[in-house]
Protein backbone atom coordinates (compact mmCIF):
# COMPACT_ATOMS: atom_id res chain seq x y z
CA UNK A 1 0.00 0.00 0.00
CA UNK A 2 1.24 3.60 -0.51
CA UNK A 3 2.74 4.78 2.59
CA UNK A 4 0.62 8.27 1.79
CA UNK A 5 -2.38 6.21 2.16
CA UNK A 6 -1.42 5.03 5.87
CA UNK A 7 -2.98 6.88 7.87
CA UNK A 8 -0.74 7.57 11.39
CA UNK A 9 -2.45 10.63 13.09
CA UNK A 10 -6.09 10.45 12.31
CA UNK A 11 -6.79 13.85 14.28
CA UNK A 12 -4.12 16.11 12.26
CA UNK A 13 -4.16 13.74 9.13
CA UNK A 14 -0.32 12.51 9.18
CA UNK A 15 0.56 9.80 6.71
CA UNK A 16 3.08 7.26 7.17
CA UNK A 17 4.80 9.26 4.48
CA UNK A 18 4.40 12.58 5.82
CA UNK A 19 6.07 10.70 9.38
CA UNK A 20 8.85 9.18 7.78
CA UNK A 21 9.90 12.72 6.37
CA UNK A 22 9.28 14.35 9.55
CA UNK A 23 11.64 11.87 10.90
CA UNK A 24 14.48 12.17 8.42
CA UNK A 25 14.41 16.11 8.78
CA UNK A 26 15.52 15.20 12.31
CA UNK A 27 12.22 15.22 14.24
CA UNK A 28 12.86 12.04 16.17
CA UNK A 29 11.02 12.39 19.32
CA UNK A 30 7.52 12.03 20.20
CA UNK A 31 7.37 15.29 21.58
CA UNK A 32 9.14 17.30 18.45
CA UNK A 33 6.72 15.81 15.96
CA UNK A 34 4.40 16.37 18.06
CA UNK A 35 5.26 20.10 18.20
CA UNK A 36 5.64 20.18 14.64
CA UNK A 37 3.10 18.56 13.24
CA UNK A 38 0.63 18.11 15.68
CA UNK A 39 0.62 14.91 16.13
CA UNK A 40 -1.14 13.40 19.22
CA UNK A 41 -2.75 17.08 19.99
CA UNK A 42 -6.10 16.29 18.49
CA UNK A 43 -9.29 15.19 20.19
CA UNK A 44 -7.97 11.74 20.76
CA UNK A 45 -4.70 13.48 22.79
CA UNK A 46 -2.53 10.23 21.56
CA UNK A 47 -4.57 7.51 22.43
CA UNK A 48 -4.79 6.09 19.12
CA UNK A 49 -1.52 7.00 17.49
CA UNK A 50 1.01 7.46 20.10
CA UNK A 51 2.05 3.06 19.35
CA UNK A 52 1.97 3.49 15.71
CA UNK A 53 4.37 7.07 16.11
CA UNK A 54 6.78 5.13 18.78
CA UNK A 55 6.88 1.93 16.85
CA UNK A 56 7.74 3.78 13.75
CA UNK A 57 9.83 6.02 15.87
CA UNK A 58 11.80 2.91 17.40
CA UNK A 59 12.52 1.36 13.73
CA UNK A 60 13.54 4.98 12.71
CA UNK A 61 16.05 5.48 15.21
CA UNK A 62 16.94 1.61 15.96
CA UNK A 63 17.00 1.55 19.33
CA UNK A 64 14.50 -0.56 21.22
CA UNK A 65 10.55 0.50 21.38
CA UNK A 66 10.70 0.60 25.48
CA UNK A 67 13.74 3.31 25.25
CA UNK A 68 11.29 5.89 23.35
CA UNK A 69 9.61 8.38 25.54
CA UNK A 70 5.89 8.30 25.43
CA UNK A 71 4.12 11.91 24.88
CA UNK A 72 2.94 13.31 28.58
CA UNK A 73 -0.57 12.21 29.57
CA UNK A 74 -2.72 15.90 30.55
CA UNK A 75 -6.03 16.25 31.79
CA UNK A 76 -8.34 15.71 30.88
CA UNK A 77 -9.78 12.16 30.55
CA UNK A 78 -13.00 13.02 27.91
CA UNK A 79 -13.55 16.28 26.12
CA UNK A 80 -16.25 18.05 28.32
CA UNK A 81 -17.78 21.37 27.47
CA UNK A 82 -16.60 23.81 28.87
CA UNK A 83 -19.89 25.28 30.55
CA UNK A 84 -20.30 21.94 31.99
CA UNK A 85 -17.18 21.78 34.10
CA UNK A 86 -18.38 25.52 34.94
CA UNK A 87 -21.58 24.39 36.27
CA UNK A 88 -20.11 21.14 38.25
CA UNK A 89 -19.51 21.44 41.77
CA UNK A 90 -15.17 22.55 42.70
CA UNK A 91 -13.44 20.84 45.42
CA UNK A 92 -13.98 23.78 47.54
CA UNK A 93 -17.73 23.70 47.55
CA UNK A 94 -17.20 20.07 48.61
CA UNK A 95 -15.74 20.49 51.83
CA UNK B 1 30.36 17.60 21.13
CA UNK B 2 33.32 20.84 20.80
CA UNK B 3 34.87 21.98 23.10
CA UNK B 4 35.01 25.92 22.90
CA UNK B 5 33.01 28.63 21.59
CA UNK B 6 33.27 32.50 21.91
CA UNK B 7 29.09 32.35 23.12
CA UNK B 8 27.23 30.29 24.74
CA UNK B 9 23.93 30.25 24.95
CA UNK B 10 21.62 28.50 27.53
CA UNK B 11 18.20 28.02 27.13
CA UNK B 12 16.76 26.37 23.69
CA UNK B 13 13.25 28.83 23.98
CA UNK B 14 12.36 31.68 21.88
CA UNK B 15 15.10 33.62 23.47
CA UNK B 16 17.66 31.71 23.42
CA UNK B 17 17.13 30.54 19.67
CA UNK B 18 16.69 34.63 18.59
CA UNK B 19 19.58 35.43 20.29
CA UNK B 20 21.77 32.78 17.65
CA UNK B 21 19.92 33.74 14.58
CA UNK B 22 20.74 37.53 15.53
CA UNK B 23 24.72 36.91 16.30
CA UNK B 24 24.88 34.52 13.31
CA UNK B 25 23.46 37.60 11.36
CA UNK B 26 25.40 39.83 12.39
CA UNK B 27 28.48 37.60 11.57
CA UNK B 28 29.61 36.05 14.74
CA UNK B 29 28.70 31.89 14.30
CA UNK B 30 30.81 30.87 17.25
CA UNK B 31 28.27 30.10 18.82
CA UNK B 32 26.56 26.95 21.11
CA UNK B 33 23.02 26.59 22.11
CA UNK B 34 22.48 24.54 25.39
CA UNK B 35 18.88 22.69 25.97
CA UNK B 36 18.35 20.25 28.84
CA UNK B 37 15.83 19.16 27.12
CA UNK B 38 14.25 19.61 23.31
CA UNK B 39 13.49 23.35 21.71
CA UNK B 40 10.63 25.05 22.75
CA UNK B 41 9.98 22.74 25.60
CA UNK B 42 10.26 25.45 28.54
CA UNK B 43 7.33 28.39 28.43
CA UNK B 44 7.70 28.92 24.77
CA UNK B 45 5.67 25.64 24.14
CA UNK B 46 3.44 26.08 26.49
CA UNK B 47 2.41 29.73 26.17
CA UNK B 48 -0.57 31.49 24.37
CA UNK B 49 1.88 32.75 21.97
CA UNK B 50 -0.47 36.32 21.85
CA UNK B 51 1.81 39.27 20.68
CA UNK B 52 0.27 42.91 21.07
CA UNK B 53 1.25 46.35 21.60
CA UNK B 54 -1.13 47.61 24.16
CA UNK B 55 1.45 48.50 26.92
CA UNK B 56 1.19 50.65 30.17
CA UNK B 57 4.82 51.61 29.97
CA UNK B 58 6.79 53.46 27.47
CA UNK B 59 9.87 50.49 27.18
CA UNK B 60 7.21 47.55 26.89
CA UNK B 61 5.31 49.51 23.55
CA UNK B 62 8.35 49.88 22.15
CA UNK B 63 9.65 46.50 22.45
CA UNK B 64 6.22 45.11 21.36
CA UNK B 65 6.01 47.45 18.18
CA UNK B 66 9.28 46.45 16.98
CA UNK B 67 9.06 42.88 17.82
CA UNK B 68 5.51 42.80 15.83
CA UNK B 69 7.49 44.96 12.52
CA UNK B 70 10.08 41.52 12.42
CA UNK B 71 7.16 38.99 12.64
CA UNK B 72 5.25 40.78 9.72
CA UNK B 73 8.37 39.88 7.39
CA UNK B 74 9.38 36.76 9.78
CA UNK B 75 9.22 34.45 7.05
CA UNK B 76 10.70 35.75 4.27
CA UNK B 77 13.46 37.12 6.65
CA UNK B 78 14.03 33.54 8.12
CA UNK B 79 13.48 31.74 4.86
CA UNK B 80 11.19 29.53 6.68
CA UNK B 81 9.32 26.59 4.55
CA UNK B 82 6.87 25.89 7.37
CA UNK B 83 4.18 27.88 8.38
CA UNK B 84 4.37 30.35 11.37
CA UNK B 85 0.44 30.44 11.18
CA UNK B 86 0.90 34.34 11.63
CA UNK B 87 -2.81 35.89 12.60
CA UNK B 88 -2.61 39.99 13.19
CA UNK B 89 -6.54 40.00 13.97
CA UNK B 90 -5.79 42.14 16.64
CA UNK B 91 -6.46 42.11 20.69
CA UNK B 92 -9.75 43.44 22.27
CA UNK B 93 -9.12 44.73 25.77
CA UNK B 94 -11.95 44.97 27.67
CA UNK B 95 -12.11 46.66 30.73
CA UNK B 96 -14.14 46.10 34.02
CA UNK B 97 -15.12 49.53 35.29
CA UNK B 98 -15.44 52.92 34.78
CA UNK B 99 -11.76 53.43 36.24
CA UNK B 100 -10.18 50.92 34.31
CA UNK B 101 -11.46 52.14 31.01
CA UNK B 102 -10.05 55.50 31.97
CA UNK B 103 -6.58 53.88 32.33
CA UNK B 104 -7.42 52.24 28.43
CA UNK B 105 -7.83 55.94 27.63
CA UNK B 106 -4.20 57.39 29.13
CA UNK B 107 -2.44 53.64 27.72
CA UNK B 108 -3.97 54.78 24.20
CA UNK B 109 -2.38 58.25 24.65
CA UNK B 110 0.95 56.27 25.34
CA UNK B 111 0.66 53.80 22.34
CA UNK B 112 -0.75 56.15 19.55
CA UNK B 113 2.25 58.71 20.62
CA UNK B 114 4.90 56.31 19.02
CA UNK B 115 2.96 55.33 16.31
CA UNK B 116 0.85 51.90 17.84
CA UNK B 117 -2.76 51.81 16.01
CA UNK B 118 -5.05 51.40 19.16
CA UNK B 119 -7.91 52.54 19.57
CA UNK B 120 -10.08 53.07 22.71
CA UNK B 121 -13.34 51.64 21.70
CA UNK B 122 -17.37 51.80 23.18
CA UNK B 123 -18.79 48.55 24.16
CA UNK B 124 -20.92 48.52 21.33
CA UNK B 125 -17.79 49.31 18.87
CA UNK B 126 -16.04 46.28 20.81
CA UNK B 127 -19.82 44.01 20.43
CA UNK B 128 -18.72 44.61 16.67
CA UNK B 129 -15.73 43.72 16.63
CA UNK B 130 -16.33 40.27 18.83
CA UNK B 131 -20.33 39.50 18.96
CA UNK B 132 -20.75 36.54 21.09
CA UNK B 133 -19.20 38.72 24.13
CA UNK B 134 -21.55 39.11 27.19
CA UNK B 135 -22.33 42.94 27.39
CA UNK B 136 -23.33 42.45 30.64
CA UNK B 137 -19.93 41.44 31.57
CA UNK B 138 -17.42 44.20 30.55
CA UNK B 139 -17.63 47.90 30.72
CA UNK B 140 -16.08 49.25 27.94
CA UNK B 141 -12.76 48.25 25.33
CA UNK B 142 -9.33 49.18 23.80
CA UNK B 143 -8.84 47.68 20.57
CA UNK B 144 -5.11 47.57 18.26
CA UNK B 145 -5.62 45.93 15.05
CA UNK B 146 -2.17 45.03 14.27
CA UNK B 147 -2.13 42.56 17.65
CA UNK B 148 -2.14 38.87 17.04
CA UNK B 149 -0.76 35.72 17.74
CA UNK B 150 1.80 33.16 15.93
CA UNK B 151 2.46 29.74 16.36
CA UNK B 152 5.23 29.18 19.20
CA UNK B 153 6.64 25.66 17.90
CA UNK B 154 7.23 26.75 14.27
CA UNK B 155 8.14 30.03 15.27
CA UNK B 156 10.86 28.95 17.75
CA UNK B 157 11.68 25.89 14.67
CA UNK B 158 12.30 28.95 12.20
CA UNK B 159 14.52 30.92 14.01
CA UNK B 160 16.43 27.61 15.02
CA UNK B 161 17.42 26.12 11.50
CA UNK B 162 17.63 30.15 9.92
CA UNK B 163 20.07 30.10 12.60
CA UNK B 164 21.88 26.31 12.13
CA UNK B 165 22.29 27.30 8.42
CA UNK B 166 24.32 30.17 8.78
CA UNK B 167 26.68 28.08 11.56
CA UNK B 168 25.31 28.01 14.90
CA UNK B 169 26.01 24.90 17.28
CA UNK B 170 22.88 23.34 18.80
CA UNK B 171 23.03 20.66 21.45
CA UNK B 172 19.49 19.57 23.18
CA UNK B 173 19.34 17.13 25.74
CA UNK B 174 22.48 18.65 27.06
CA UNK B 175 22.06 20.16 30.38
CA UNK B 176 24.09 23.37 31.43
CA UNK B 177 25.63 21.89 35.74
CA UNK B 178 28.12 24.53 36.64
CA UNK B 179 29.53 27.88 35.29
CA UNK B 180 32.87 28.27 35.88
CA UNK B 181 34.44 31.76 36.94
CA UNK B 182 38.16 33.24 37.62
CA UNK B 183 38.91 36.41 38.50
CA UNK B 184 35.33 37.59 38.06
CA UNK B 185 35.55 36.22 34.19
CA UNK B 186 33.63 33.49 32.60
CA UNK B 187 36.02 30.78 31.34
CA UNK B 188 34.24 27.62 31.40
CA UNK B 189 30.52 25.83 31.14
CA UNK B 190 30.01 22.66 32.20
CA UNK B 191 27.31 20.57 31.10
CA UNK B 192 26.04 16.34 31.40
CA UNK B 193 28.20 16.17 27.84
CA UNK B 194 31.06 17.28 28.85
CA UNK B 195 32.69 21.15 29.20
CA UNK B 196 33.15 24.15 26.83
CA UNK B 197 35.76 26.90 27.07
CA UNK B 198 33.74 29.98 26.77
CA UNK B 199 34.23 34.00 27.95
CA UNK B 200 30.82 34.80 26.89
CA UNK B 201 27.52 33.04 28.40
CA UNK B 202 23.77 33.94 27.80
CA UNK B 203 21.07 33.19 30.61
CA UNK B 204 18.37 32.63 28.36
CA UNK B 205 16.80 29.52 30.90
CA UNK B 206 13.62 31.35 31.36
CA UNK B 207 11.75 29.84 34.86
CA UNK B 208 14.92 28.51 35.45
CA UNK B 209 17.18 31.40 34.99
CA UNK B 210 17.24 32.45 38.82
CA UNK B 211 19.43 28.56 39.36
CA UNK B 212 21.40 29.83 36.06
CA UNK B 213 22.17 33.11 38.33
CA UNK B 214 23.46 30.69 41.36
CA UNK B 215 26.08 28.90 39.33
CA UNK B 216 28.13 32.11 38.92
CA UNK B 217 27.05 33.22 42.39
CA UNK B 218 24.55 35.92 41.76
CA UNK B 219 21.29 36.23 43.75
CA UNK B 220 19.08 37.29 40.36
CA UNK B 221 15.91 39.55 40.94
CA UNK B 222 13.22 37.15 39.49
CA UNK B 223 11.02 33.99 40.77
CA UNK B 224 9.15 31.49 38.70
CA UNK B 225 5.51 30.72 39.49
CA UNK B 226 3.31 28.50 37.39
CA UNK B 227 0.67 29.99 34.78
CA UNK B 228 -2.37 27.41 33.55
CA UNK B 229 -3.84 27.11 30.16
CA UNK B 230 -6.18 24.93 28.16
CA UNK B 231 -7.03 24.65 24.69
CA UNK B 232 -10.25 23.51 23.38
CA UNK B 233 -11.41 21.44 19.77
CA UNK B 234 -10.94 23.03 16.57
CA UNK B 235 -13.77 24.81 15.20
CA UNK B 236 -14.72 27.04 12.39
CA UNK B 237 -13.33 30.33 12.57
CA UNK B 238 -15.27 32.73 14.59
CA UNK B 239 -13.58 35.24 16.86
CA UNK B 240 -10.69 37.24 15.07
CA UNK B 241 -9.10 39.33 18.20
CA UNK B 242 -7.50 38.09 21.18
CA UNK B 243 -10.17 39.15 24.05
CA UNK B 244 -7.53 39.77 27.01
CA UNK B 245 -9.43 41.54 30.54
CA UNK B 246 -6.20 42.81 33.00
CA UNK B 247 -9.26 42.86 36.09
CA UNK B 248 -10.96 39.71 35.31
CA UNK B 249 -7.52 38.27 34.91
CA UNK B 250 -8.02 36.05 31.55
CA UNK B 251 -6.85 35.49 27.48
CA UNK B 252 -8.81 34.20 25.18
CA UNK B 253 -7.92 33.72 21.59
CA UNK B 254 -8.80 31.48 18.66
CA UNK B 255 -5.79 29.68 16.75
CA UNK B 256 -5.50 29.72 12.99
CA UNK B 257 -5.90 25.90 13.18
CA UNK B 258 -9.33 26.96 15.01
CA UNK B 259 -9.03 25.75 18.71
CA UNK B 260 -9.84 28.11 21.40
CA UNK B 261 -6.69 29.04 23.68
CA UNK B 262 -7.29 30.68 27.12
CA UNK B 263 -5.54 30.91 30.17
CA UNK B 264 -5.96 32.92 33.87
CA UNK B 265 -3.81 34.34 36.28
CA UNK B 266 -4.14 33.52 40.03
CA UNK B 267 -3.63 35.98 42.31
CA UNK B 268 -2.59 33.32 45.28
CA UNK B 269 -0.01 31.61 43.57
CA UNK B 270 3.18 30.37 45.07
CA UNK B 271 6.76 30.59 43.49
CA UNK B 272 8.49 27.78 42.40
CA UNK B 273 8.97 25.03 39.78
CA UNK B 274 6.48 22.80 39.20
CA UNK B 275 3.90 23.08 35.55
CA UNK B 276 1.20 20.80 37.08
CA UNK B 277 -2.49 21.37 35.33
CA UNK B 278 -4.80 21.60 38.42
CA UNK B 279 -8.92 21.39 38.83
CA UNK B 280 -8.95 24.87 40.74
CA UNK B 281 -7.97 26.55 37.42
CA UNK B 282 -10.09 24.49 34.87
CA UNK B 283 -13.34 25.48 37.54
CA UNK B 284 -12.05 29.07 37.42
CA UNK B 285 -11.37 28.99 33.60
CA UNK B 286 -14.68 27.60 32.56
CA UNK B 287 -16.68 29.86 34.71
CA UNK B 288 -15.06 33.21 33.85
CA UNK B 289 -15.34 31.88 30.47
CA UNK B 290 -18.78 31.03 30.18
CA UNK B 291 -19.53 34.10 31.64
CA UNK B 292 -18.02 37.02 29.15
CA UNK B 293 -17.84 34.60 26.53
CA UNK B 294 -21.02 32.51 26.71
CA UNK B 295 -20.53 31.01 23.62
CA UNK B 296 -16.59 29.63 23.78
CA UNK B 297 -18.56 27.45 27.07
CA UNK B 298 -19.83 24.99 24.19
CA UNK B 299 -16.91 23.96 23.24
CA UNK B 300 -14.87 21.14 24.09
CA UNK B 301 -12.03 20.81 26.20
CA UNK B 302 -9.08 18.91 24.73
CA UNK B 303 -5.99 19.52 27.15
CA UNK B 304 -5.45 21.46 29.62
CA UNK B 305 -1.31 22.17 30.82
CA UNK B 306 1.29 24.46 32.97
CA UNK B 307 4.34 26.81 32.33
CA UNK B 308 6.40 29.08 34.14
CA UNK B 309 6.32 32.66 34.28
CA UNK B 310 9.91 34.23 35.02
CA UNK B 311 9.10 37.13 36.85
CA UNK B 312 10.75 40.65 37.69
CA UNK B 313 10.25 43.24 40.22
CA UNK B 314 8.61 45.27 37.31
CA UNK B 315 7.19 42.85 34.92
CA UNK B 316 9.75 44.22 32.42
CA UNK B 317 12.44 42.21 31.03
CA UNK B 318 16.39 42.01 32.53
CA UNK B 319 18.94 42.18 29.69
CA UNK B 320 21.89 43.16 29.33
CA UNK B 321 25.82 42.19 31.57
CA UNK B 322 25.72 42.34 35.11
CA UNK B 323 28.68 43.93 36.82
CA UNK B 324 29.63 41.09 39.23
CA UNK B 325 31.06 39.06 36.39
CA UNK B 326 32.48 39.80 32.76
CA UNK B 327 30.80 38.32 30.21
CA UNK B 328 27.81 37.07 31.90
CA UNK B 329 24.55 38.50 30.17
CA UNK B 330 21.11 38.22 31.27
CA UNK B 331 17.42 37.52 28.81
CA UNK B 332 15.33 37.01 31.93
CA UNK B 333 12.34 38.34 33.89
CA UNK B 334 9.77 38.02 30.73
CA UNK B 335 7.16 37.80 33.69
CA UNK B 336 4.63 36.07 30.89
CA UNK B 337 5.18 38.08 27.68
CA UNK B 338 8.46 36.78 26.54
CA UNK B 339 7.34 35.46 22.89
CA UNK B 340 6.31 38.50 21.66
CA UNK B 341 9.64 40.42 22.85
CA UNK B 342 11.76 37.68 21.32
CA UNK B 343 12.61 39.62 17.69
CA UNK B 344 13.80 42.58 20.51
CA UNK B 345 15.54 40.38 23.03
CA UNK B 346 17.39 38.64 20.05
CA UNK B 347 18.77 42.20 18.81
CA UNK B 348 19.61 43.61 22.01
CA UNK B 349 21.37 41.28 23.33
CA UNK B 350 23.37 40.14 20.28
CA UNK B 351 24.37 44.01 20.11
CA UNK B 352 25.55 44.28 23.78
CA UNK B 353 27.58 41.28 23.14
CA UNK B 354 29.32 41.99 19.91
CA UNK B 355 29.55 45.78 20.86
CA UNK B 356 26.92 47.51 17.62
CA UNK B 357 24.81 50.51 18.46
CA UNK B 358 21.32 49.06 19.80
CA UNK B 359 18.33 48.94 17.30
CA UNK B 360 16.07 50.67 20.25
CA UNK B 361 16.92 52.16 23.23
CA UNK B 362 16.95 49.50 25.94
CA UNK B 363 18.89 51.67 28.65
CA UNK B 364 15.96 51.14 31.23
CA UNK B 365 15.86 47.41 31.23
CA UNK B 366 19.44 46.47 32.26
CA UNK B 367 20.05 44.93 35.79
CA UNK B 368 21.02 48.18 37.55
CA UNK B 369 17.55 50.31 37.55
CA UNK B 370 16.68 47.78 40.59
CA UNK B 371 19.54 49.40 42.63
CA UNK B 372 18.87 53.17 41.13
CA UNK B 373 15.36 52.28 42.27
CA UNK B 374 14.64 53.56 38.63
CA UNK B 375 11.85 51.51 38.13
CA UNK B 376 7.61 51.43 36.45
CA UNK B 377 5.83 48.88 36.91
CA UNK B 378 3.57 47.49 33.83
CA UNK B 379 0.48 46.60 35.44
CA UNK B 380 -1.26 45.46 32.25
CA UNK B 381 -0.33 41.94 32.53
CA UNK B 382 -2.27 38.56 33.12
C1 LIG C 1 0.65 29.80 30.14
C2 LIG C 1 1.56 30.82 29.52
C3 LIG C 1 1.05 31.72 28.58
C4 LIG C 1 1.88 32.68 28.00
N1 LIG C 1 1.37 33.51 27.04
C5 LIG C 1 2.19 34.38 26.40
C6 LIG C 1 1.70 35.20 25.35
O1 LIG C 1 0.52 35.13 24.98
N2 LIG C 1 2.56 36.06 24.75
C7 LIG C 1 3.88 36.16 25.13
O2 LIG C 1 4.60 36.96 24.57
N3 LIG C 1 4.36 35.39 26.13
C8 LIG C 1 3.55 34.51 26.77
N4 LIG C 1 4.04 33.74 27.78
C9 LIG C 1 5.44 33.93 28.22
C10 LIG C 1 6.40 33.27 27.29
O3 LIG C 1 6.08 31.91 27.16
C11 LIG C 1 7.82 33.39 27.83
O4 LIG C 1 8.09 34.69 28.28
C12 LIG C 1 8.83 33.03 26.75
O5 LIG C 1 8.49 31.82 26.13
C13 LIG C 1 10.20 32.94 27.37
O6 LIG C 1 11.10 32.35 26.45
P1 LIG C 1 12.53 31.97 26.92
O7 LIG C 1 13.22 31.41 25.75
O8 LIG C 1 13.13 33.14 27.62
O9 LIG C 1 12.29 30.87 28.06
P2 LIG C 1 11.85 29.30 27.87
O10 LIG C 1 10.98 29.10 26.72
O11 LIG C 1 11.37 28.85 29.21
O12 LIG C 1 13.22 28.63 27.53
C14 LIG C 1 14.22 28.40 28.48
C15 LIG C 1 14.86 27.07 28.14
O13 LIG C 1 16.00 26.89 28.96
C16 LIG C 1 16.14 25.53 29.22
N5 LIG C 1 16.98 25.37 30.38
C17 LIG C 1 16.70 25.72 31.66
N6 LIG C 1 17.71 25.38 32.47
C18 LIG C 1 18.67 24.83 31.70
C19 LIG C 1 19.96 24.28 31.96
N7 LIG C 1 20.47 24.24 33.19
N8 LIG C 1 20.67 23.80 30.92
C20 LIG C 1 20.18 23.83 29.65
N9 LIG C 1 18.97 24.32 29.36
C21 LIG C 1 18.22 24.82 30.35
C22 LIG C 1 14.71 25.07 29.42
O14 LIG C 1 14.57 23.68 29.22
C23 LIG C 1 13.95 25.89 28.41
O15 LIG C 1 13.71 25.20 27.21
C24 LIG C 1 3.24 32.76 28.38
C25 LIG C 1 3.76 31.85 29.31
C26 LIG C 1 2.94 30.88 29.87
C27 LIG C 1 3.52 29.92 30.87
Amino acid sequence: MNEKDIIVCRCSDISLYDLKKLMEQGYTSFVELKQIARIGMGPCQGRTCSLLVLKELAKFLDVPFETLTPPTVRPTMSALKLKMIAKGKNNEEQR
Amino acid sequence: MKNNAKVVIIGGGISGVAIAYNLAKMGETDVIVLEKDHLASGATGRCGAGIRQQWGTKMNCLMAKKSIEFFETAKEELDYDGDLQFKQKGYLLVSSTKEEDKEFEQNVILQNKIGIPARKITKKEALKIVPHLNPDAFYGAAFCPTDGHLNPFTTTDAFYKAAKRMGITFYTQTEVLDIKTKNKKITEVITTNGSIKTETVVNAAGGHSYNIGQMVGLDLPVYSENHEILVTEAVEQMQGPMVISFSQNFYCQQTPHGSFIMGRGEPDKKPGLNVESTHLFLDRMSKTITKILPKIGELRLVRQWGGLYNISPDHQPIYGPVKEVKGFYLAIGFSGHGFMFAPVTGMIIAEMILKKPFSIDISGLTIDRFEKGNITIEGNVV
